[in-house]
């Protein structure tokens, strides 16, 4: 067993209702410290509420919290300066330049004016904003925000970060490099707690819990996800693989089936010892190829699955 | 503390200023205001079509009548031999108001200049005969009854009956401008300041920033603190807009002395603003902001005294008035401007503002929440 002291997060039953919408329900989670964990999870599931309530700007319908050792709610104001928050919607101002932002953020922490000039420089630097220190925010494109956005977050060396979908408007290069930021800061020792709907951004983390409308569905590595799946995967190739497709999914065995270019990927639930054989009379000669699952499989078998496309 | 009050004042002076629809707003509300209010909705009539008939026709008379005239009320542009052609002049519509003047004009001037104390038998010198169909007209031609005989005696004439009768203290040439522009500042100050913190708090939480701010260290005071204190510079330019413009155009004396005006502005300034702040922090929407301000503006219009007198007021009209801080300025700014009154002859009003500012500064910062629920 770890000691309490090793999680960063532990929560028990953390539960907020919005009237009769439970927009998160009796989640538990224990986060280590030190470690990128990963929210997963599609529109409205509530990773945004579970964010804010960690970060203590939303009271938990019911539940208990504990972030960095401290109780939640109660000591809100003595994490402020623990923790960095990076939210969804762009929050910083949009009608000052990159360098007031940061010397208005760098000023509201208090960092000394020649601490914060270094800090605005190193971080203007390692963001990749040297150039663009007197753009206007606001005219900056998605990537250059969410830099400008984590820049600000990370000012004072939090020891926990809070990413609530920070790459949903960026490319896919810019997307990978900025997850060389991250771990480059997990590195230096920050946890760091993400939210995203991108399946190959949830497989970078070290821990992941994959929630639907506002319940956790699983959660672990995401190699054990993957491992412990309830589902086999059968790849099928052929002629006519939407009537296939219709066919299938009309069974109660088949957790979901997706084309992918030229195959159709079927998930056909554990209760059926042998996926292949039973598979066989369906497909009606067409070929089959047994794959490994992915972490998108995971997320299709946690979520119920047949509405996904 | 003060490190992240000033952070969040200069990040507002920088917005303020690349703000062009606000930064025209500061200055273009009271020059507009003051134009409309200044030369539009001028109550004062001027050059009134008129008649006389002398009947004395004296030097008396005919002085009566320049001073008359040199009041710009009316214009005399005809003279009638007797009442009865004058009566039908005005029944025609070719004058508004025709002066009369009895043939012992000159007994009755003397019997009114000379008259003591005790002496009640004096008449008045001359008759009106008026449109009274026009309102507006009657009641200035009314205003008229009271005119000062001295130029017409040449000496000082103790006014004792409507001749044309009592003497108008400090707006010798009834001009409504200048009771209105001291008014004006009030209003004006009201409606921006309100306007513009009312917004504040709003604004930062529709466009998002709100999340980010209150996940930081900064303090509910601070950040209320730091929001209103750009606002209190822009006011100053207001009333600098405002009592300029006055000056140079309606010619309004400024009679007190300058820092007795700029403390009493200080003063409600600040109350207007926090009471914005207030606002802002009940209001959900910008939209909300901008009708709980018109909500306190209209009965800072109607009842603070800037249209009508505080003194002809229902009691409970008057007790809402006094919560009102545009009602203690108001009093102030007259007072200052037009009474060369200081300060310290007038700490009610002026405490009353201070503590206004106290309580509205404390209830905001109560009210703002670090929480999104
Ligand atoms: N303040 C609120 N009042 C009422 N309902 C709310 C409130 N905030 C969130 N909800 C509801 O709670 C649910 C979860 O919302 P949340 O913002 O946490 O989702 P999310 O996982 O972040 O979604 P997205 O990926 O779109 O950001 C949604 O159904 C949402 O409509
Ligand atoms: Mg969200």
């Amino acid at each position: 067993m770890t000691k309490s002291q090793d999680y960063a997060i532990e929560t028990r039953g953390m539960s907020r209702h919005f009237g009769s919408l439970k927009a998160v329900d009796s989640v538990d989670l224990s986060i280590p410290r030190g470690s990128i964990y990963g929210f997963l999870g599609p529109n409205g599931c509530g990773k945004s509420t579970s964010i804010r309530m960690l970060t203590g700007l939303l009271r938990p319908t019911s539940g208990d919290i504990r972030v960095l050792g401290e109780v939640l709610p109660g000591s809100e104001e003595m994490l402020r300066r623990r923790i960095g928050y990076m939210t969804q919607k762009f929050s910083l101002y949009e009608n000052l330049t990159v360098v007031e932002n940061l010397e208005f953020v760098a000023q509201i922490y208090g960092l000394a004016w020649k601490v914060a000039r270094q800090r605005i420089n190193e971080l203007l630097n390692l963001y990749d904003l040297a150039g663009r220190d007197r753009q206007m925010a606001g005219s900056m494109s998605g990537g250059q925000k969410q830099r400008l956005a984590l820049a600000a977050a990370t000012m004072h060396r939090p020891e926990l970060l809070f990413l609530d979908e920070p790459t949903s408007a960026v490319d896919p290069e810019n997307r990978r490099e900025f997850w060389e930021r991250l771990f480059d800061l997990c590195s230096q020792g920050t946890t760091i707690l993400v939210s995203t709907h991108y399946m190959d951004e949830a497989e970078r983390c070290h821990g992941l819990a994959i929630l639907e409308n506002g319940i956790k569905r699983a959660d672990g590595s995401p190699q054990q996800l993957m491992d412990d799946m309830g589902a086999w995967v059968v790849e099928v190739a052929g002629d006519d693989l939407r009537t296939l497709k219709h066919a299938l999914v009309r069974e109660a065995q088949v957790l979901s089936a997706a084309q992918i270019g030229s195959r159709l990927r079927v998930l056909v639930s554990r209760d059926v010892p042998a996926p292949l054989d039973w598979l066989a009379p369906r497909v009606e000669g067409r070929l089959m190829n047994p794959v490994h699952p992915s972490l998108e499989d995971v997320f299709v078998t946690c979520t119920g699955g047949k509405h996904v496309a | 503390m003060w490190r992240r009050t000033l952070a969040i004042v200069f990040k507002e002076l920088k917005q303020l200023s690349r703000d062009r629809m606000t930064f025209g707003m500061i200055v273009m509300i009271p020059l507009v205001q003051l134009m409309l209010f200044g030369f539009a909705i001028n109550t004062d009539v001027r050059h009134l079509p008129a008649g006389v008939v002398d009947l004395s026709d004296t030097s008396y008379s005919r002085a009566l009548v320049q001073a008359v005239a040199a009041t710009q009320v009316v214009a005399f542009s005809a003279r009638y031999a007797n009442a009865t052609e004058a009566e039908a002049a005005i029944t025609r519509g070719e004058v508004k108001a025709v002066l009369y003047l009895p043939a012992d004009l000159g007994g009755r001037l003397v019997r009114q200049s000379t008259a003591g104390v005790q002496n009640y038998l004096s008449e008045p010198v001359g008759q009106w005969l008026v449109d009274g169909s026009d309102t507006v007209v009657a009641a200035t031609i009314r205003a008229l009854r009271q005119m000062p005989l001295d130029e017409v005696m040449g000496r000082p004439v103790p006014v004792r009956v409507p001749s044309f009768e009592v003497v108008q203290y400090f707006n010798p040439e009834q001009r409504t401008v200048v009771n209105i522009v001291p008014g004006l500042l009030g209003v004006i100050l009201t409606m921006t300041m309100v306007l513009f913190t009312s917004a504040a708090i709003v604004r930062e939480r529709e466009q998002g920033n709100m999340e980010f701010l209150i996940t930081t260290p900064v303090k509910p005071f601070e950040l209320m603190l730091g929001k209103i204190a750009p606002y209190v510079l822009v006011g100053f330019i207001q009333v600098g807009i405002i009592l300029g413009t006055g000056h140079l155009l309606f010619d309004v004396p400024i009679r007190g002395g300058m820092d007795s005006l700029a403390l009493a502005a200080m003063l409600f300034i600040c109350a207007s603003l926090t009471l914005g702040l207030v606002i802002s922090t009940i209001a959900k929407t910008q939209l909300q902001a901008m009708q709980m301000t018109v909500f306190v503006l209209l009965p800072s219009i109607l009842l603070s005294g800037f249209m009508f007198p505080y003194e002809a007021m229902p009691s409970m009209a008057q007790w809402i008035a006094e919560a009102l801080p545009a009602t203690h300025f108001m009093r102030m700014a007259r007072a200052i401007v037009l009474r060369d009154a200081m300060v310290i002859h007038l700490g009610a009003d002026a405490l009353w503002l201070l503590g206004f500012t106290c309580l509205g500064l404390t209830i905001s910062s109560l009210r703002f929440s670090k929480h999104l629920d």
